[in-house]
């Protein structure tokens, strides 16, 4: 590694392997799994593509809307996300037990995996780069009021903070307030405002204009 | 372990810098490596406890200064030289030939029957939950205190509740036991509970952590009575 390191290139804060190498590295990889017939080209098209293109936070936009204009759905979801967000058709690999958090006047809910990058995938999506990196995984669960005012959301102090830290094969995410001013909105309407910060709790919805 | 990558409540890393837009994929190798994962674990190269141990063991300095998906390379290297699917010195060779010829991709070839997998593994996932015969040590309700010890192998008791006591909130029922899965000792299901820590015990009276409490999942193991 110490011959390359004049390579090492700072990308986004962080001292890194170039782009370059880490190519190199994995083009090596996947021609040894090519040839020992362990992966194809194909199956790295198929899985990159859906979460690429249909897996991602709209399908948990999709999930929060249905919960704000169905009080029936939003019991079951709480009860067991699981089996909620299997009648929309969102399940599957690292959300195979799946918990939504409810947001209140009171309560605000903000999901971590502090060991290393546990995440909802079938609501969610993969990650984002922030939320696997070591600011947020060591910040959220000491300094989550420091965090989310880094988000833009600025928590009164009377509104106490649950922090869920993912360490085990079960996964969280947040069912956010409806924001005033969306009533009679269709869940179309009403998932357009639900962001994926939302859902990890470090951020808030998008609030209507005006 | 007692690793870098047990990173609650450490001090020293800065904001939390978050892009408002950010691909999917930050790099084309990137699809690559994610879809290196399911196929390296059905080839049965790590279960995902040996993977996340195998991400443990990047040198602490690089742990910090590399990014995601190269954390998952280094496991994968780890774990398939083990297994005998990656030669060290040809894995080398090979990189140095991609890195002086970047206009070339890897070679192509299909395998349908891993996209079929995929297509049924993707929308159902791979539970975690065991059924086994062992009544529960702990209610809902029961103060409990994570055992302080140091570990040596892989572990998900976080070092930040090692010590301290909190109240169990949910009790899950039998899962596999990471730190016996990572050892390669099978799944030795063990009863999963939800801890609820408050944080003005862990942090003491820091605002961050004000009118704050922490949940984490913890299995039976690792915890005994206050």
């Amino acid at each position: 590694m110490t011959s390359t390191h004049e390579k090492i290139q700072p990308v986004e804060g962080l001292a890194k392997h170039s782009d370059e190498e880490l190519a190199a590295r994995a083009k090596a990889m996947e021609s040894i799994l090519v040839e020992k017939g362990i992966i194809g080209s194909d199956a790295i098209d198929y899985m990159s593509s859906v979460y690429e293109n249909e897996v991602g936070p709209q399908l948990g936009a999709q999930v929060v809307a249905k919960a704000w204009t169905d009080p029936e759905f939003k019991q079951r979801l709480l009860a067991d996300a699981t089996e909620a967000c299997k009648e929309l058709g969102f399940s599957g690999m690292q959300g195979e037990e799946m918990t939504a958090l409810e947001n209140t006047d009171d309560v605000h809910h903000l999901v971590v995996c502090t060991l290393c990058s546990c995440y909802p995938w079938p609501v969610l999506g993969l990650p984002p780069n922030w939320y696997k990196y070591p600011a947020y995984r060591a910040r959220a669960v000491r300094d989550p009021r420091g965090v989310m005012k880094e988000f833009g959301l600025d928590l009164p102090d009377s509104v106490e903070v649950r922090v869920w830290d993912s360490s085990a094969e079960l996964r969280y995410f947040v069912l956010p307030q409806r924001p005033a001013g969306t009533d009679g909105w269709t869940e179309e309407q009403l998932a357009a405002l639900v962001t994926r910060d939302a859902m990890i709790g470090v951020g808030d919805v998008r609030h209507p204009e005006g | 372990m007692d690793g870098i990558h047990d990173l609650g409540g450490k001090q020293g890393h800065g904001p939390v810098v978050h892009p408002e837009d950010e691909p999917v994929f930050g790099s084309e190798w990137e699809r690559s490596v994610l879809t290196m994962f399911p196929a390296m674990a059905l080839a049965g190269a790590f279960n995902i406890d040996q993977f996340r141990h195998g991400m443990e063991q990047i040198p602490a300095a690089e742990y910090l200064t590399s990014r995601y998906y190269e954390h998952w390379m280094h496991s994968m290297v780890h774990h398939g030289t083990q297994a005998g699917i990656f030669d060290p010195d040809e894995l080398e060779r090979r990189t140095q030939h991609y890195l002086a010829h970047p206009e070339e991709g890897a070679p192509k070839a299909s395998k349908p029957e891993l996209v079929e997998t995929l297509k049924q593994l993707i929308p159902t996932g791979m539970d975690a939950r065991r059924e086994a015969d062992i009544a529960p040590a702990y209610r809902v309700g029961d103060r409990v205190r994570v055992r302080p010890d140091a570990s040596t192998t892989h572990t998900r008791r976080a070092g930040y509740v090692r010590g301290h006591v909190g109240e169990i909130t949910h009790a899950h029922g039998t899962y596999v036991y990471p730190d016996s899965s990572a050892a390669g000792l099978g799944d030795d299901p063990q009863h999963l509970y939800t801890v609820r820590f408050d944080a003005a015990d862990i942090w003491g009276d820091e605002p961050g952590a004000a009118n704050t409490v922490l949940h984490i999942d913890l299995w039976e193991p690792y915890l005994t009575t206050p």
